[in-house]
């Protein structure tokens, strides 16, 4: 009993998930932009700016199906374990890793970042630790990145830029714009043999700002 | 008298159904032999090696396909159908359109009505064949209405380029676009229900004016019109146009225009068409694009695609309701 309604639950996960994906697409025309890598299925690390909530979603759904199928992302659990409908998103339709990011919780993020990492999966991340609402193109990086890249060291770090998502709904916004979405995939990254954190945190934040498109004079907001 | 059983009207029912089924079995026709010719270079092609220019080129065929399939399908379901065609056209175009303008958080809203509100509205009032109200209606109200939006937002921050990008995008991909399906709503007298075949004509002649504008450039072409903007040559416009007016002499059996009428509308739609080509080049110039987008495979967007159309279309609509209309 108990399989059949797991495998029910997986069914209803694959239907969401497709209709996310088709929703997106149609809204968004949104574009996969393989600059620095092919789309091969590899485990990698795609770290990506973010500014609204609907990056995760946007670059999950312009990965082909089976490197999807292998790529979680990390999430914030107060966000995604809010109500029921966001944890059946967050859990089992985008099969995220959850963080809890309260200072009272004594849980050890990392730890379960790589325990997922370690069964061969894919992960999407965003280094900057939160959205970014201000000016500039990118918030300083966290160090769970390079930790990240120290463990699993052939592992591909990819910078991934997501741009226009926000002028297709800029925070306290309800409709969304139908614009063109790009996600932008650059060269992998490794940390070098005696590359200091700093270091590489400003070179990964450099490599992706690089993949950031010239705006069109962008009217300052 | 109940019109389904009128045998007048169902006979030239049957005549436009068939005049679309005939246009539609050419266009298959050409196509086929495009295929063929692409395969048969790929066939004598040696093995192991690449051919980017074919690849391309059969991407751009397999393209030709899906629209002169997808159009057909339209023209004979008839008027719904060819503006529900034209209605996701124009959404796909302003979508990228607005892409590339200017605009602000302030504008949010004012976008938001452009897409959800202007752009479906439009098309209700062509569908319902209402000229007096889908020819103001973005000129004059969207154009009034969508900066009031903004300006409540109470940022001034480049609004003049703002307000004045959005309203363009508007006039090209919404307004301009709706005039091709409101040729269906043209009262033609002799013409009955044919207005639908004017569809025909005009992408026909604008669409083989390019193609062979670009043809006949590539071979006898010298002086560029524009150089800085695009290849295009005073001798291939000459040509293109030349050849969409007879081109649009031996289509003159779709029009009630008579067969000089028809050439000299022909002419007359392709020349614009290829200024308009001209302005959109400027356009993709100014915010350093190649393609608008990457929606059609070898193509680049929908813009790219209809852009002759589009600065053809109101000029066809309004020269045709001045001289045949009643």
């Amino acid at each position: 009993m108990n399989s059949i309604l797991t495998a029910l639950r997986r069914f209803a996960a694959d239907i969401v998930g497709n209709i996310i994906r088709l929703f997106v697409r149609f809204l968004t025309a949104v574009r996969a932009d393989w600059q620095g890598i092919e789309p091969v299925p590899k485990q990698r690390i795609f770290f990506a700016n973010h500014t609204s909530n609907g990056d995760m979603p946007m670059i999950w759904s312009v990965l082909p199906p089976a490197i999807r199928r292998q790529t979680r992302p990390v999430a914030a659990a107060d966000y995604w374990l809010k109500n029921k409908l966001r944890a059946f998103a967050g859990g089992e339709v985008f099969r995220a890793v959850l963080i809890d990011r309260r200072r009272e919780v004594n849980d050890d993020p990392m730890a379960k970042i790589l325990e997922a990492m370690a069964t061969g999966d894919s992960l999407i991340i965003f280094p900057e630790g939160g959205r970014n609402m201000g000016p500039d193109p990118l918030l300083p990086f966290k160090a769970g990145i390079y930790n990240m890249g120290k463990a699993f060291p052939e592992v591909d770090l990819v910078p991934t830029w997501v741009a226009n998502l926000n002028s297709i709904m800029p925070k306290g916004e309800v409709i969304p714009l139908p614009l063109i979405c790009t996600v932008t995939f650059g060269a992998p990254l490794h940390i070098g043999p005696d590359e200091s954190k700093d270091d590489f945190l400003a070179r990964a934040s450099a490599a992706l700002a690089d993949l950031r498109p010239a705006e069109p004079e962008e009217a300052a907001p | 008298m109940n019109p389904a059983s009128n045998p007048i009207l169902e006979a030239a029912m049957a005549g436009t159904t068939g005049s679309i089924v005939l246009l539609a079995l050419a266009g298959f026709g050409v196509l086929v032999v495009l295929t063929l010719f692409g395969e048969l270079i790929r066939a004598r092609q040696m093995p192991g090696t690449q051919n980017p220019v074919l690849d391309t080129y059969m991407t751009r065929v397999e393209s030709w396909w899906a629209m002169v399939a997808l159009i057909s399908l339209a023209l004979i379901t008839g008027r719904l159908g060819v503006v529900i065609l034209f209605l996701f056209a124009s959404f796909a175009a302003m979508r990228e359109f607005l892409t590339l303008t200017a605009k602000n958080r302030a504008d949010h809203m004012s976008l938001a009505l452009a897409f959800f509100a202007v752009l479906p509205l439009q098309y209700i009032f062509v569908w319902m064949g209402w000229h007096g109200i889908f020819t103001v209606f973005i000129p004059v109200y969207a154009f009034l209405l969508l900066p009031i939006v903004s300006a409540l937002r109470g940022n001034y921050t480049r609004f003049m380029t703002r307000v004045a990008e959005t309203q363009w995008g508007l006039m090209i991909t919404v307004f301009c676009v709706s005039h091709v399906p409101a040729l269906m709503s043209l009262d033609i007298p002799g013409y009955g229900e044919r207005g639908v075949l004017l569809i025909a004509f005009l992408i026909v002649v604008v669409q083989l004016g390019d193609l062979l504008d670009f043809f006949f450039g590539r071979r006898i072409g010298k002086t560029r019109i524009a150089p800085d903007l695009s290849p295009k040559t005073w001798e291939g416009l000459a040509c293109g146009v030349a050849s969409a007016a007879v081109i649009g002499g031996f289509l003159a059996w779709l029009t009630p225009f008579g067969v000089i009428g028809a050439a000299l509308m022909a002419a007359m739609a392709s020349l614009v068409g290829m200024f308009g080509n001209l302005v959109f080049a400027a356009i993709k110039r100014d915010r350093g694009v190649k393609d608008w987008s990457h929606l059609i495979p070898g193509q680049g967007g929908f813009v790219d695609q209809l852009d002759s159309v589009v600065f053809a279309a109101p000029i066809f609509y309004h020269v045709t309701r001045y001289l045949w209309s009643v």
